[in-house]
């Protein structure tokens, strides 16, 4: 293809992706080095509001911003370093709780509780979901064709299902005296409460990711079963290689780099996770870093959002999903170079 | 094609057709609101949609909105509905304005108690009193000889007597949901003790005797409660009170109809309302109010249809056909008994939500960080600390401290 016609087909795309991702990245980047504030002003204000005998006034003194002659209100901006990062990451309690050796400590600081508990959804749902996503594809593949159809259909569904609808589902289903809890309830015979404390809404957390993406695994999986040379399956046939022996030395290995790449797409998907803290509303014992930055940029009541800490936490959560990706990224690389060779 | 232009047509005809049918003029400023979405809100939009020319956004996601819209020149609505702490973006941005003029002309049947004042001058017109107050099954009191409790010792008196009898799943409901709602039950229970939430310059000033008893209340009452109680909110609260599952609770007032919602209740006629429990100064609730308030950024013409508007929302027509709806503050309303806890709980002395910049941050501070005191993770005092702290560093990045 020419350059020009090659130039030509990409220049959209690549425009695209700098208006709606280099530019917003680079400004968080710049955002979380900047702190942006009102200027107060102190000020005796009477506020009157209603009772239901008559008025109650007060007179207190209040922090009013400052307007310009607009009517606007003046805000400065000044470079605060790294004192963002530092309010998000909180060093000083961090070394305090590591020099204690004291867990309870180190998990009372906002974000360090938040990525334990990424870490842990992260690298448990990985193997789970490729285990289970390898499970469906063999099977669909030795679904007679007839039925083939109706049921990839099927395994796909969990897939279709809006994330966060999906998450207030499971919610519903087992929140207090839900469906699926009173079924607990009545086999066990015992009263359950799956949302009253961390590692059984933890667990739920974990199903449901698996359940969610498995299907997506599994397609991949599915199309990659398609191209396995079948002449090596019958040779190993011949030679009397067991089905389970097939699977770890020639179906594995032949799908290995879609495992690689699906195992990429997960991390990078996982580490974000935030739809099943909102579904789940599991803030008092379990929140996520995507959760925090969420917190950090949603307005209280009072309209004072952190939009520096927002903005650092956004940067530190990529810098963890780059950090997580170099194993399998230097693998790729590796396999790359060695086939070029 | 067809089909869409039929749907229009029918909308068009059957909003014309309820046009000002109860409203004394016939509005032709285009003009539009935005409030938070309950029942209360529904039946004062839909009385100033009478008058024609208007349209209501009825959302509870508004407070994230509203600055930003009212900020918009012109704003992009002329109308905003808000309680104490969502007017104060607005006032702090100087996107509402003063009323006092068109009070003279159109609003003679307001009463002074409606009218918000900052500084002698009007800003919002108050419409309806909210607060959290006792609600508790009569029945079930009445069965085990106890007497309604006015205080948290007597709430947690009772709450063993419930239990020990066995004759519902807990004893007690909490809008304990973490977030907005546990740092609400905070603010209510701080407030009962008498404590003041800020010192001078912003400065946070919790950690003190009275919040370690507002910590050590809210857990004594969560032995008697759903465990799951961190994920409990009003709607939670509410359902549990209608299946029969819980005996007491102290719940918001605009929730007290739907006890007796024959549609949705199976305890319809049982559930009577009280004043919130006694901590040692006053109730344990804070009194909200919910109004309108009108944008800096429009013309003149359009600010006069505005507040004509409203004020046909507002009238003792709407009031009596939605009397149970809510407290009202508006001429026509007669207290039903709904209304008892909410207005023994404000003649008990409960003061209003001390609503303020600082307070919206202190509020989130509190609703993410009481959790780590109810799930046994950390102490009272180190709960409060904590909680001071992240305070301090919001308060800090928002220019609210030095």
């Amino acid at each position: 293809m020419k350059f020009k016609t090659f130039a030509a087909f990409v220049a959209p795309s690549v425009f695209m992706m700098l208006l709606f991702i280099a530019f917003p990245l680079v400004s968080v980047f710049i955002q979380s080095f900047y702190v942006t504030q009102p200027v107060y002003e102190t000020v005796a204000v009477e506020t009157c509001t209603p009772g239901f005998t008559g008025q109650i006034c007060t007179t207190e003194t209040k922090s009013v911003p400052r307007l310009d002659d607009n009517g606007k209100i003046v805000e400065v901006t000044r470079f605060v370093g790294l004192e963002s990062y530092r309010n998000v990451l909180e060093p000083a309690r961090f070394w305090a709780a590591v020099k204690a050796r004291s867990w309870a400590a180190l998990q009372a600081i906002d974000f360090w509780k938040a990525l334990r508990f990424t870490l842990m959804f992260t690298l448990v749902t990985l193997p789970l979901v490729i285990g289970m996503g390898l499970a469906i594809a063999i099977v669909i593949n030795n679904a007679s064709r007839a039925i083939r159809g109706p049921v990839i259909f099927v395994s796909l569904l969990p897939f279709i299902i809006t994330p966060v609808i999906g998450a207030l589902s499971i919610n519903w289903l087992f929140r207090g005296d839900g469906i699926l809890t009173a079924g607990l309830e009545w086999w066990l015979g015992r009263d359950i409460a799956l949302f009253a404390q961390a590692w059984t809404i933890e667990l739920l957390m974990v199903l449901y990711r698996v359940w969610h993406v498995a299907p997506f695994a599994a397609i991949v999986f599915y199309a990659g079963l398609q191209t396995v040379n079948q002449d090596s399956l019958e040779s190993a046939l011949i030679d009397g290689a067991s089905r389970w022996e097939r699977l770890r030395y020639i179906i594995i290995p032949h799908l290995m780099p879609l495992i690689t790449f699906v195992a990429i797409i997960h991390l990078m998907d996982t580490y974000r996770v935030f739809e099943e803290i909102v579904g789940f509303s599991s803030q008092g014992h379990v929140i996520s870093l995507q959760w925090l930055t969420y917190d950090f940029l949603k307005p209280d009541q009072a309209g004072n959002r952190s939009i520096s800490r927002a903005s650092a936490s956004a940067m530190l959560t990529m810098i963890g999903i780059v950090i997580i990706l170099v194993p399998l990224l230097r693998r790729t690389w590796r396999d790359h170079r060695g086939a070029g060779a | 094609m067809q089909i869409r232009k039929i749907l229009l047509a029918g909308a068009m005809s059957l909003a014309s057709t309820g046009a000002w049918a109860g409203c004394a003029f016939e509005n032709t400023v285009p003009l539009k609101s935005l409030s938070a979405g309950f029942e209360a809100w529904k039946a004062v939009t839909d009385a100033m949609a009478e008058c024609g020319n208007f349209t209501a956004e009825l959302d509870q996601e508004f407070r994230e909105k509203q600055p930003e819209a009212f900020a918009a020149d012109p704003a992009l609505y002329q109308i905003g509905g808000v309680a104490n702490s969502t007017m104060v973006p607005l006032l702090n941005a100087g996107t509402i304005r003063p009323l006092d003029d068109y009070i003279a002309k159109y609003g003679q049947q307001l009463s002074a108690n409606q009218m918000i004042k900052i500084d002698g001058e009007t800003y919002a017109i108050a419409m309806m009193v909210n607060n959290q107050h006792l609600m508790y099954r009569e029945d079930i009191l009445t069965d085990l000889g106890i007497s309604v409790p006015t205080t948290w010792d007597e709430v947690l008196a009772a709450a063993e007597a419930i239990k020990a009898a066995g004759v519902v799943d807990y004893p007690l409901g909490g809008t304990f949901k973490t977030g907005w709602n546990l740092g609400e039950e905070f603010v209510n229970n701080y407030l009962g003790e008498g404590g003041a939430f800020f010192g001078d310059g912003n400065m946070p000033a919790i950690n003190n005797p009275a919040g370690v008893r507002a910590l050590e209340i809210m857990k004594a009452m969560t032995a008697y409660m759903d465990p799951e109680y961190l994920v409990s909110d009003s709607t939670y609260v509410q359902q549990q009170f209608q299946q029969g599952k819980i005996a007491m609770a102290n719940l918001w007032a605009s929730r007290a109809g739907a006890m007796d919602d024959a549609a949705e209740s199976q305890v319809v006629g049982l559930v009577k309302m009280a004043s919130a429990p006694m901590g040692s100064v006053r109730p344990a609730s804070s009194l909200w109010w919910d109004g309108v308030v009108f944008a800096t950024n429009m013309t003149e013409e359009e600010a006069d249809a505005a507040f004509r508007v409203a004020m046909e929302g507002l009238d003792r027509e709407m009031v009596e056909a939605n009397n149970d709806v809510a407290v009202w503050l508006i001429d026509g309303y007669v207290p039903g008994p709904a209304a008892e806890g909410a207005i023994a709980t404000a003649n008990n002395g409960a003061v209003p939500y001390p609503a303020s910049g600082p307070m919206g941050i202190m509020h989130t501070a509190l609703g993410n960080g009481i959790a780590d005191y109810l799930n046994g993770a950390k102490d009272a005092a180190t709960t409060l600390a904590d909680i001071e702290a992240a305070y301090l560093t919001s308060a800090k990045e928002a220019g609210l401290v030095e």
